[in-house]
C-alpha cells in the first residue's frame, strides 16, 4: 500500500537509481503535509515514496531502505491527547515482531546507521514526544515538550527564523537567516529547568530561533508565535542527524508562497523562483548524496585493494 | 483487576493553564462573571480491566505529559483553594475523538488488538474555580462557555460537596421493532397532525400522496405478496420523508410560481425557478461555449458536485452548501458537520476519490455586541459566531485542507437563525483505472459498502429538520458532532480505492442518512435491496428506521463489483476503515429494505422519487417605498473613513483567519492578507493545482444582502458581479472570449431566504419574500448570459426563521455566489497592495450617484434608494480590457471597490508595506461624498508603473481615471476641487481597521500592528 505521490510515480525500491537519495515520507492517521513533503525531496533532487504508516508498522516497507525518514506535520490522531503523543506512543510501544521489537529500535537502528530523521510541525512533536530530540541523554526519553501556543490559539502567520551557528547538522549547512510559516496551536517549547536549557544552548541543539527586525531572538508576540523557551523554532540530537522544527520549510517551495512575493518580485525580477524553504531540502539530499559517492568510492578503493 | 478507573491529569505547578484563563476571561468578558482563577484539568473514565501497574502506566506513559502533568488515579478531588466546579462531559453516543484516541494508545501499551470502534474511555473536561459562586451562575458559564446542553452533560458544584462524575451508559438491547402507522380514513387534521409529530415536515397535499400510494390496489397487492402490512411502516413514512424534504427536492425550486408585479401589472408564470433560470441557463451558456470550441463543461447539476475540466488530464470539481439550521442550535458541530459533509460532495462526486484542493467559507450572524434580550432557545450572536470560527478552524486544519478565504457578513437579521456557507474545490482525474472518473454507474448485483463512521440517534431527522422554521423546541436527535480525524482516514481510502479501481462509484452519507444515498443511487441501477441488521451501530437500542435515516457523520456509500470485494475489504482493514457490506443493487424498481430478513420497507422507486405533489405558489412583487437621506457635507472625511474602516461589516478579521490554516498543502498563492505586513486584504485567493505545473484556480465569493431592502434583483446581480470581478482584480480572465481558451468558470448559486410560501396568518408577507426570490433568480440567469459563466452546482436554503416567544426572526433573503476559474499562470496573480512609490493609480469602471444601501449610509443610520445596479454589457468590456492589460504586464496591484466605496479600497492598498498615495478626484459632477463612498459595481483601483502609463492608456481608453500616484511617505492624502479631502497615516489607519469589533471581540492583541518581516 505504498501510495502514489501527486504525480502518481512511485518507484519501487528496486527501480529506483542507484545512488539516489531515497526520502520515506509517513502518512495516515490524520498527517497531512505528506504531498508537499514529497514534493519538497522531489524538486531537491531525490526520490520521495509517501508510505501510509501500518505500511511499515506491519513490516510491508523498511525504513533502512531509505536514506531519510520523514514525519510530516498534520493532526496525527486528531492530537487528542496532545500533539503528536499518541502516534510517539505508537511507536514506543506496539511491538512490531514478537521479540517485543518496536518502531523505536528501529529508528533508534536507523539513526547509528548514520542516517536521518525529520519532524516538520505535527512531525517534530512526535519526535519531542518521543524523546528523539533533543535526546541530551542519548536514552530517548521525553526531556522537553511542546504546548499550546500562550496565545492559546492555533495560527497561521509567516515568521523569520535564525540559524544558530552552533548548531551541527547538515539540514541547515549554510543557511543565515529563513522566513517560513507557522501553522500551530501547540508549538511552544517548555524546557522544564534551567539544567536541561543550558544544555541544549551548550550543545548547540536549538538550531532556530524566533528573530526581531534587527535579527536579534525574540520572545515578542507575534514575532515569536508561541512563546517558546530559548525562542527556539526547531532542534537537533547531539548527532545532528535528527531534527525536527515547528515551521513549515515545505510550504516555501517556490517564491510565489511568501505573502509579499509579488512586491518582491516588482523590486527584483530575475530573483530565483524558488522558495526558500526548498534549501533545507536540498541541503540533506546533497550531503545524503555526497556520503553516497564518498561510499563508493570507499567500496572501490576497498575492492581495489 | 478493576474495571473502571478515572485518571486525572492536572497541570504541574508554575505551568501556564491557558485553558483555565480563557475560561475565567471570558466568564469576565461575556457574562459578567468573577470567577477568580480558574484551573482545568483533563478526566479519563477507563472502563476497562486494567491492573494497577497497567492503568498507571497508561496515565503516565501515554496520557501525561512529563513535563507537565501531575496524575492522580481513582480519585476526584479538587485543589486547595478552589470553592466550586465545572465538569464537562458528553451525553451517550456523541463522538468522542478523545476517548477514541486515548483508546488506541492503551491498545499500544497492551499490544492487545483493542476493538477501537467500541467506546471503553470517555473523556472529560474538570474546571475549578477559585470563587464561590452560586449554582446558577456556574450552570451560565457551563451552558453559554464550556458547553452545550444538547451534546454535553454538565455537572456544577461546590466541591467541599463533592465532585459528580457523569458517564454515559450504553442504552438497553437492540430494538428490532417497526411499528405500522395507519393513514387509512385519516382526516386532513389528522395526517398534519401526523406530520408534525414526526417531524415528516410533509404538507396536507404530500400526505394525501402518501395516503392514497398505500391504498392503491396495485401497491396492495405488492405489499401483500412481499410479505409487508397494508398500512405503511415507520421506516416508510420515514424513508419518503427524507426523499421528499425540502432540503432533498427542492420543491420550491420547482413549483410552478404564479408571479405578479403591482408596479407594472406585469403577470406570468414560471414553471419551476430551477428549470427556467439555473438549468436552462446553464444549457445555453454550455451551447455558446461549445459553439466557440470551449467544452470543458463536464458535468452539472446531477452529482454531489459540478466538475469541469482543467486539462486532458483532470477535472475540478466544486461545490458549495449550507448548514444553517444545526449552526443555530449547536454551532460548532453545526459548522464542522458543514464543512466535513461538504467536503464529501466533491469526494464523493462520479467514481470519488478525488483530491481536495481548498475550502471556503462565507458566514452570516447577528451583531455579536448585541446587548438585548435573547428569545428561548435562541443562542448569541457572539456564541454563534465562536462556535462556528471553531468549527470550520477544526473541520478545515484537521483536515488538511487550507481554508483559502471567505467572508463574514453582519446583520441583525442573522441572530435568530445565522448562515454557514460551506465550500470545497477538488481536482479529479480524468480516469481511474481507464474509467471516466466523473461517471456514476451501477448494475443490479452490484455491493452496497458503508464505510466510515458508525451509526446512532446524532442527526435523525436533519433533512426534513432543517426544512421546517426553527423554534425553541428543536429536537437534540438533530445534532452531530463530527469527527475529522475519522474523515480524513476514510478520504486517504477512498483516494486509493478509487485510484487501484476498486470503486464503481460512491456516494456521500449525509441529509437523510442511508435513505438518502442508497434511495439516490438505486435511481441508477433501478432498486435495492438493504439488510440493517448489518449496519455496525455505536451503541444498541436503534430502531430499524433509525438506523436507516440517522445522519451519523463520517460515512459514505460504495458500490462495488462483487470480484472486488475481497481486495477493498483487505485495503479498509490495513488502513482502519470500517467497511460493512449492507446490501446490493437490484433493478427490480423498489427499495426493499429488511432487518434480520424480516420487511422493514419496500417502497416503488418512481413514486419514491417522482411521487411528490408539485406545489403552485403565490408571489407579488412590490416595489419598496424608499427615499434618498439628506445627509450634510463633513468638513473632512478622514473621520468618516476612519470610522468605516473600524465598522463591523468592513473592519478586519485577521483573528479569524490566521485560526484557519490557509496554506497547508503548500499551494496558496494568494492567501487572504498578504503584503510585508500580512495585513493586506485580498480579493479573491490563487491555488496553484499541483507542484509540477503553474496553472492553478481563483476562488471568489460574492454576497450584498442589505442591497436586497431595497432591490432583489440589483442584490443578485451585484452580488454577481462582486464574484467576477474579485476574480478579475487577481489577474483571472472572464471565459469564451477566444476559441477553445479552455479557460473554465464553475459557480455553484446558494439561496438562502426566509419561509417565501404566502400564508395569511402565519407568513402574511409571503408573496412579497417570493417575489424577491424570483427577482433574484431572473438576475442570475441575466448575469450567466452576459458573462457567459455556468453554473455547476448549487443550494436553496428555504425556511431560515426563527420563531420563539410569539417573536419571528427572519433572515434578509441572501444569496451567495461562489466562483472559481482557471488561472493559466498563478505567477501572473495580481494582489491589492501597492507596490512600489512613483506607481500610478487609476479608477476603473464608472462611479455612479448608487450610495443606496451603502456602508456610508449606514453609518448615518440611513438606507436611502439609490441601489447600485450592474450594466453587464460595460462591465465585461471592462474586465475584458483588465485581462489584456495584464496579459501584457501592465498592472502591479489591484482591488475591487466593494464595501465603503473607493476611499476604503485606497486605505486598504496601503496596508501590505505603508507606501501611501497623493490622489485628486476628478471633477465629475457628482458630489464628494459619493465619489468617495458610492459602492457602484464594476470598479477597481489599480496602479501602473510609470513606464507602462501610455501602453495601458491606450488600452483602457476612458474606462481608467488617473486619479494620482503611489507615494513613499506612507500617508493618503485625497484631494478634491483644491481642497485636501481626507489626509491620515496609513498606520493609523490600518489600526483603525485592525482595531474593529471583530478582532476585539476574538481576543486579538488591541495594540499589535507589527510586521511579520523585517523586510520593511
Amino acid at each position: 500500500m505504498v501510495q502514489d505521490s501527486a504525480q502518481g510515480a512511485h518507484k519501487v525500491q528496486s527501480e529506483v537509481q542507484a545512488g539516489a537519495v531515497r526520502a520515506l515520507v509517513l502518512t495516515g492517521f490524520g498527517i497531512n503535509c505528506e504531498e508537499e513533503f514529497a514534493a519538497a525531496y522531489r524538486l531537491a533532487g531525490a526520490e520521495a515514496t509517501i508510505v501510509h504508516f501500518n505500511q511499515v508498522l506491519h513490516g510491508q516497507v523498511s525504513i533502512h531502505d531509505f536514506d531519510v525518514l520523514n514525519f510530516p506535520g498534520g493532526f496525527s490522531f486528531g492530537d487528542d491527547l496532545g500533539s503528536g503523543v499518541v502516534l510517539a506512543n505508537k511507536l514506543r510501544y506496539r511491538q512490531t515482531s514478537a521479540a517485543g521489537r518496536t518502531l523505536l529500535d528501529d529508528i533508534k537502528q536507523f539513526i547509528a546507521d548514520g542516517k536521518f530523521v525529520l519532524g516538520i510541525c505535527n512531525g517534530f512533536q512526535v519526535l519531542v514526544k518521543l524523546g528523539l530530540l533533543p535526546n541530551l541523554g542519548g536514552d530517548v526519553t521525553p526531556e522537553v515538550t511542546l504546548t499550546h501556543n500562550a496565545s492559546g490559539r492555533y495560527e497561521d502567520r509567516w515568521v523569520t527564523l535564525r540559524v544558530n551557528p552552533a548548531s551541527r547538522t547538515p539540514f541547515l549547512t549554510g543557511i543565515d537567516k529563513l522566513e517560513v510559516p507557522v501553522r500551530h496551536g501547540e508549538g511552544r517549547l517548555v524546557v522544564p529547568d534551567d539544567a536541561t536549557r543550558a544544555a541544549i544552548e551548550a550543545a548547540g541543539l536549538n538550531c532556530l530561533s524566533y528573530i526581531d527586525a534587527n535579527g536579534d531572538g525574540t520572545s515578542e508576540y507575534p514575532l515569536n508565535p508561541n512563546g517558546a523557551d530559548l525562542n527556539c523554532a526547531g532542534l537537533t540530537d547531539p548527532t545532528g542527524q535528527v531534527f525536527g522544527l515547528m515551521p513549515h520549510p515545505e510550504a516555501f517551495l517556490a517564491a510565489y508562497n511568501h505573502p509579499d512575493w509579488a512586491r518582491r518580485r516588482r523590486q527584483n525580477p530575475g530573483a530565483s523562483e524558488e522558495g526558500e524553504g526548498l534549501q533545507i531540502f536540498k541541503n540533506i539530499v546533497a550531503h545524503i548524496a555526497e556520503k553516497h559517492t564518498t561510499k563508493a568510492a570507499t567500496v572501490q578503493l576497498a575492492n581495489q585493494n | 483487576m478493576q474495571s473502571t478507573h478515572t485518571i486525572q491529569l492536572t497541570l504541574k505547578p508554575g505551568q501556564h493553564d491557558g485553558d483555565g484563563q480563557r475560561v475565567a476571561e471570558a466568564a469576565a468578558r461575556h457574562l459578567g462573571l468573577r470567577t477568580g482563577r480558574v484551573r482545568s484539568a483533563a478526566l479519563y473514565t477507563v472502563r476497562y480491566p486494567l491492573s494497577e501497574t497497567q492503568l498507571r502506566d497508561f496515565a503516565t506513559r501515554c496520557l501525561a505529559d512529563p513535563v507537565l502533568h501531575d496524575v492522580r488515579l481513582n480519585e476526584l478531588t479538587g485543589a486547595e483553594g478552589y470553592a466550586t466546579y465545572i465538569l464537562v462531559a458528553r451525553r451517550p453516543g456523541v463522538t468522542d475523538d478523545e476517548g477514541t484516541s486515548a483508546q488506541n494508545a492503551l491498545a499500544d501499551l497492551l499490544n492487545e488488538p483493542l476493538d477501537v470502534h467500541t467506546q471503553h474511555i470517555f473523556s472529560k473536561k474538570l474546571y475549578l474555580l477559585e470563587n464561590d459562586l452560586p449554582e446558577t451562575n456556574l450552570r451560565r458559564i457551563a451552558e453559554e462557555l464550556l458547553g452545550n446542553k444538547l451534546i454535553n452533560w454538565l455537572e456544577v458544584g461546590r466541591v467541599a460537596d463533592g465532585i459528580r462524575d457523569y458517564t454515559p451508559r450504553p442504552g438497553g438491547g437492540a430494538e428490532a421493532i417497526t411499528e405500522v402507522v395507519s393513514l387509512t380514513g385519516l382526516s386532513d387534521a389528522e395526517l398534519l397532525q401526523l406530520s408534525k409529530d414526526n417531524i415528516y415536515a410533509l404538507n396536507l397535499e404530500e400526505m394525501r400522496a402518501v395516503r392514497d400510494y398505500f391504498a392503491a390496489a396495485d401497491t396492495q397487492a405488492e405489499r401483500k405478496a412481499a410479505g409487508l402490512p397494508a398500512d405503511p411502516t415507520d421506516c416508510e413514512l420515514e424513508i419518503i420523508a427524507q426523499t421528499w424534504s425540502e432540503h432533498c427536492k427542492h420543491k420550491e425550486f420547482a413549483a410552478v410560481i404564479n408571479y405578479k408585479d403591482t408596479e407594472t401589472g406585469e403577470e406570468k408564470q414560471i414553471d419551476s425557478l430551477f428549470k427556467t433560470y439555473i438549468k436552462n441557463a446553464t444549457s445555453e451558456v454550455d451551447r455558446q461555449l461549445r459553439a466557440n470550441g470551449n467544452d470543458w463543461l463536464i458535468k452539472v447539476f446531477s452529482d454531489n458536485a459540478g466538475a469541469v475540466r482543467i486539462n486532458p488530464d483532470s477535472l475540478f470539481v466544486w461545490k458549495v452548501e449550507t448548514h444553517n439550521s444545526p449552526s443555530a442550535i449547536d454551532p460548532y458541530g453545526g459548522a464542522i458537520t458543514g464543512i466535513l459533509g461538504n467536503n464529501r460532495d466533491p469526494l464523493a462526486t462520479g467514481i470519488g476519490g478525488a483530491r481536495l484542493l481548498f475550502n471556503t467559507n462565507v458566514l452570516c450572524f447577528g451583531n455579536p455586541e448585541f446587548d438585548g434580550q435573547l428569545l428561548t432557545g435562541q443562542l448569541h450572536p457572539r456564541r454563534i459566531l465562536e462556535g462556528v470560527r471553531k468549527g470550520i478552524e477544526d473541520g478545515g486544519n484537521k483536515s488538511g485542507v487550507p481554508t483559502v478565504n471567505g467572508a463574514i457578513v453582519f446583520d441583525d437579521r442573522y441572530a435568530g437563525k445565522p448562515l454557514v456557507y460551506c465550500g470545497t474545490g477538488a481536482v479529479m482525474p480524468m480516469q481511474f483505472a481507464g474509467l471516466d472518473s466523473w461517471e456514476k454507474k451501477i448494475d443490479a448485483g452490484d455491493r452496497i459498502i458503508m464505510a466510515g463512521g458508525r451509526v446512532g440517534k446524532d442527526g435523525i431527522h436533519g433533512a426534513t429538520f432543517s426544512s421546517i422554521e426553527l423554534d425553541e423546541t428543536a429536537p437534540a436527535t438533530a445534532v452531530q458532532i463530527g469527527s475529522p480525524i475519522t474523515q480524513k482516514l476514510a478520504m486517504d481510502f477512498l483516494l486509493l480505492a478509487a485510484r487501484r479501481g476498486l470503486l464503481k462509484c460512491s456516494t456521500d452519507n449525509g441529509a437523510g442518512g442511508l435513505s438518502s444515498s442508497v434511495g439516490e443511487l438505486a435511481g441508477i441501477s433501478g432498486g435495492a435491496v438493504v439488510e440493517l441488521e448489518r449496519v455496525p451501530l455505536k451503541y444498541p437500542g436503534l430502531r430499524p428506521w433509525e438506523i436507516f435515516v440517522s445522519e451519523s457523520q463520517e460515512r459514505f456509500t460504495l458500490v462495488v463489483e462483487p470480484g472486488k470485494m475481497a481486495e477493498l475489504l483487505a485495503l479498509g482493514q490495513e488502513m482502519e476503515v470500517e467497511l460493512t457490506d449492507i446490501g446490493f443493487f437490484t433493478a427490480d424498481g423498489f427499495l426493499d429494505v429488511r432487518f434480520d430478513g424480516a420487511p422493514v420497507a419496500r417502497l416503488n422507486m418512481e413514486f419514491l422519487h417522482e411521487g411528490v405533489p408539485r406545489k403552485t405558489l403565490e408571489a407579488e412583487w412590490t416595489k419598496p417605498a424608499t427615499a434618498e437621506p439628506q445627509i450634510p457635507a463633513a468638513t473632512d472625511y478622514t473621520e468618516t473613513l476612519a470610522q468605516l474602516l473600524g465598522s463591523l461589516n468592513i473592519c478586519s478579521r485577521e483573528s479569524v483567519i490566521r485560526q484557519y490554516d490557509h496554506e497547508v498543502k503548500g499551494r496558496t498563492i494568494v492567501k487572504p492578507l498578504m503584503g510585508a505586513t500580512g495585513q493586506a486584504p485580498q480579493d479573491a485567493a490563487v491555488v496553484r493545482f499541483n507542484f509540477e505545473s503553474w496553472e492553478g484556480v481563483a476562488v471568489s465569493n460574492g454576497i450584498l444582502p442589505r442591497y436586497g431592502d431595497l432591490d432583489a434583483y440589483d442584490m443578485s446581480a451585484g452580488s454577481f458581479d462582486e464574484a467576477v470581478r474579485q476574480i478579475i482584480a487577481v489577474g483571472g480572465k472572464l471565459p469564451n472570449l477566444t476559441p477553445g481558451d479552455n479557460i473554465f468558470w464553475s459557480v455553484n448559486d446558494n439561496f438562502c431566504v426566509p419561509d417565501s410560501v404566502y400564508d395569511p396568518a402565519s407568513n402574511p408577507d409571503g408573496k412579497q419574500k417570493l417575489a424577491k426570490l424570483v427577482r433574484m433568480c431572473e438576475a442570475l440567469r441575466d448575469a450567466t448570459a452576459a458573462y457567459c459563466i455556468p453554473l455547476t452546482s448549487g443550494k436553496d436554503s428555504m425556511k431560515n426563521d426563527f420563531k420563539a416567544d410569539g417573536v419571528k426572526i427572519s433572515v434578509p433573503p441572501t444569496v451567495l455566489y461562489s466562483m472559481t476559474a482557471k488561472m493559466e499562470d498563478v505567477r501572473r496573480a495580481i494582489t491589492s497592495d501597492f507596490k512600489q512609490a512613483d506607481d500610478v493609480v487609476y479608477l476603473l469602471g464608472e462611479t455612479h450617484d448608487e450610495l443606496g444601501g451603502s456602508e456610508f449610509y449606514a453609518l448615518h443610520g440611513q438606507l436611502g434608494a439609490n441601489v447600485p445596479k450592474v450594466d453587464f454589457a460595460k462591465a465585461k468590456a471592462l474586465y475584458t480590457l483588465i485581462g489584456q492589460a495584464n496579459d501584457q504586464n501592465l498592472i502591479q496591484s489591484c482591488h475591487d471597490l466593494s464595501d465603503g466605496g473607493l476611499a476604503v479600497a485606497l486605505a486598504e492598498t496601503t496596508f501590505g508595506y505603508g507606501y501611501g498615495a497623493e490622489i485628486e478626484l476628478p471633477a465629475t459632477g457628482l458630489p464628494l461624498a459619493t465619489q468617495l463612498f458610492s459602492e457602484s459595481h464594476s470598479r477597481f483601483v489599480a496602479t501602473v508603473a510609470p513606464e507602462d502609463v501610455v501602453a495601458f492608456e491606450q488600452l483602457l481608453g476612458e474606462r481608467a481615471t488617473r486619479l494620482g500616484r503611489v507615494t513613499a511617505d506612507s500617508k493618503l492624502t485625497v484631494r478634491h476641487a483644491g481642497q485636501t479631502v481626507i489626509a491620515a497615516d496609513s498606520a493609523s489607519l490600518r489600526t483603525a481597521w485592525t482595531n474593529g469589533p471583530v478582532n476585539n471581540l476574538l481576543g486579538v492583541v488591541s495594540n499589535y500592528n507589527l510586521s511579520h518581516s523585517n523586510s520593511l
